[in-house]
């Protein structure tokens, strides 16, 4: 791969070759010395045009966990706030000797358009509604470490899908290594069709002898734009115990984060033995090791 | 490539590992706080048969760990390649042990020392040891053997092949030629 922007024309054997790097990266991780000298040499940038903690954090560590060097940039204190397109950033960035962009943007499209701009690798790190590949990366290794296999396996993804780059990455990723998945939410937070997923306003069907179950964040923001009432969500959506009964007995929980407690996700639940939550972030540094070794490793410079 | 010789054969491989062992063994003096490490891919089964024998003939076990040394070679931002990075497994502690790295082939040297770093990050072993089944010369850096099947003088042109019945399915060394282009 040149660029990771979303899983187009992924094979199934390109993301398992990733997931086993992500495996050995998991290892040195564990070691009394994180740190590897792998990507000594190379510059990453974590270009954020829209605020993110996880996602920043956890990229700046892979990336200096295998000796690369790192520079930050965030929107709010920068040019940008002079009027520099995000076009003169990157080329900025790349003038300084920057070899791989991690991108994050409000606007969809951002990322692919930064890889025609800039001669370094671009990753996205979420844009828009669009993609957000590595938190997809992420919840799949997650998922593999708790199922085994996601072969013939039912994942449901609950809440919000129509504004959420992260079930839109995984309907596109989780396919690829055999799974079957489920969307849930009110119908006026279900996007028209996704593909690779089979949409319901019934929770019940997709948690139906689900495997797993993907909570996603409840853009409270635009509860005001009147697409749902807060209260009538919690009453009909929320993931609770007693809903869960109807998933496979012990279905591991994801949520990709932040959380709003006892709105998308019974608050006990997120603190519970089934709950993957701080798994995700920590395997997220791993998987993130893993896409920029293979990204950069091997490359023309 | 063109064959030019067999360096040695199933049972002359034996005997040479069977001699690692014993020096092995002597110069830990037994096997306390000894451990074998192999480096990925050959290393590994030819640690493993090292401590067999070391059992057969000390009867104790020696652990075995194996060590992938990719992500610590001097040349990945260089290459035009993206090698595949496998799994380093080293399930006891090594600090404070005498470690003997394995390999099957001894070059330039370059992959001892990325094992030497790889290893270190590890824990801090008492003492570190090489030995490898065939050291055919060409060193880039101040790195010796400690243990060594058999000593081949090779030109740059050549090509060591091992082959061991756990990898390849038969017990082998050959020399090969690398054809002009």
């Amino acid at each position: 791969m040149r660029h990771l922007l979303d899983f187009r024309g992924w094979a199934r054997t390109e993301v398992e070759s990733l997931l086993d790097t992500a495996r050995v990266m998991a290892e040195v991780l564990e070691r009394p010395v994180k740190k590897v000298p792998a990507l000594q040499g190379f510059t990453v940038a974590t270009v954020f045009f829209e605020p993110s903690t996880r996602t920043r954090l956890s990229f700046e560590l892979a990336a200096r966990r295998m000796s690369a060097d790192v520079v930050s940039f965030a929107a709010q204190t920068s040019s940008l706030q002079k009027g520099e397109s995000y076009k003169d950033t990157l080329l900025t960035l790349e003038a300084m000797g920057v070899d791989a962009y991690v991108i994050r943007a409000d606007a969809a499209g951002v990322p692919h358009q930064a890889a025609r701009w800039v001669k370094g690798v671009v990753v996205n790190g979420g844009d828009g509604r669009r993609a957000h590949p590595t938190q997809a990366l992420l919840d799949a290794y997650t998922l593999l470490e708790a199922l085994g296999s996601l072969e013939g396996k039912k994942i449901a993804i609950v809440g919000d899908l129509l504004h959420s780059r992260v079930a839109r990455s995984n309907v596109e990723l989780l396919p690829l290594l055999g799974a079957e998945v489920w969307g849930a939410g009110p119908p006026t937070l279900l996007p028209q069709g996704l593909p690779g997923a089979r949409l319901t306003s019934r929770l019940e069907e997709a948690l139906a002898e689900a495997d797993a179950v993907m909570v996603l964040r409840l853009q409270k923001e635009r509860m005001e734009a009147g697409l749902i009432h807060l209260q009538d969500y919690i009453a009909h959506y929320q993931v609770t115990e007693a809903r869960l009964k109807k998933a496979k007995p012990g279905a591991p929980l994801l949520h990709p984060g932040p959380m709003n407690r006892d709105v998308e996700l019974e608050g006990t639940l997120a603190d519970s033995a089934r709950s993957l939550v701080n798994r995700q972030v920590h395997n997220g540094v791993a998987v993130r090791m893993a896409v920029l070794y293979h990204l950069l490793v091997g490359r023309e410079r | 490539m063109r064959f030019k010789a067999e360096l040695l054969n199933a049972e002359e491989m034996r005997r040479a590992l069977h001699r690692i062992a014993h020096e092995i063994v002597e110069a830990g003096k037994g096997v306390e706080g000894l451990a074998l490490v192999g480096i990925h891919t050959r290393g590994i089964p030819l640690a493993e048969r090292l401590a067999r024998y070391i059992r057969e003939f000390e009867g104790k076990e020696v652990p075995v760990g194996l060590l992938d040394i990719t992500l610590y070679r001097d040349d990945l931002s260089e290459i035009g390649l993206r090698p595949q990075v496998r799994q380093t497994r080293i399930p006891f502690e090594i600090t404070d042990k005498a470690v003997v790295l394995v390999d099957d082939v001894l070059y330039t040297g370059r992959t001892a020392r990325a094992a030497l770093d790889a290893l270190m990050d590890l824990g801090r072993p008492r003492r570190i040891y090489l030995a490898v089944l065939i050291d055919r010369g060409h060193r880039e850096l101040p790195i010796r053997a400690d243990f060594v099947g058999k000593n081949v003088p090779t030109a740059r042109s050549e090509v060591v092949k091992v082959k061991l019945q756990e990898v390849d399915g038969e017990d082998r060394v050959e020399l090969w030629e690398r054809e002009a282009l």
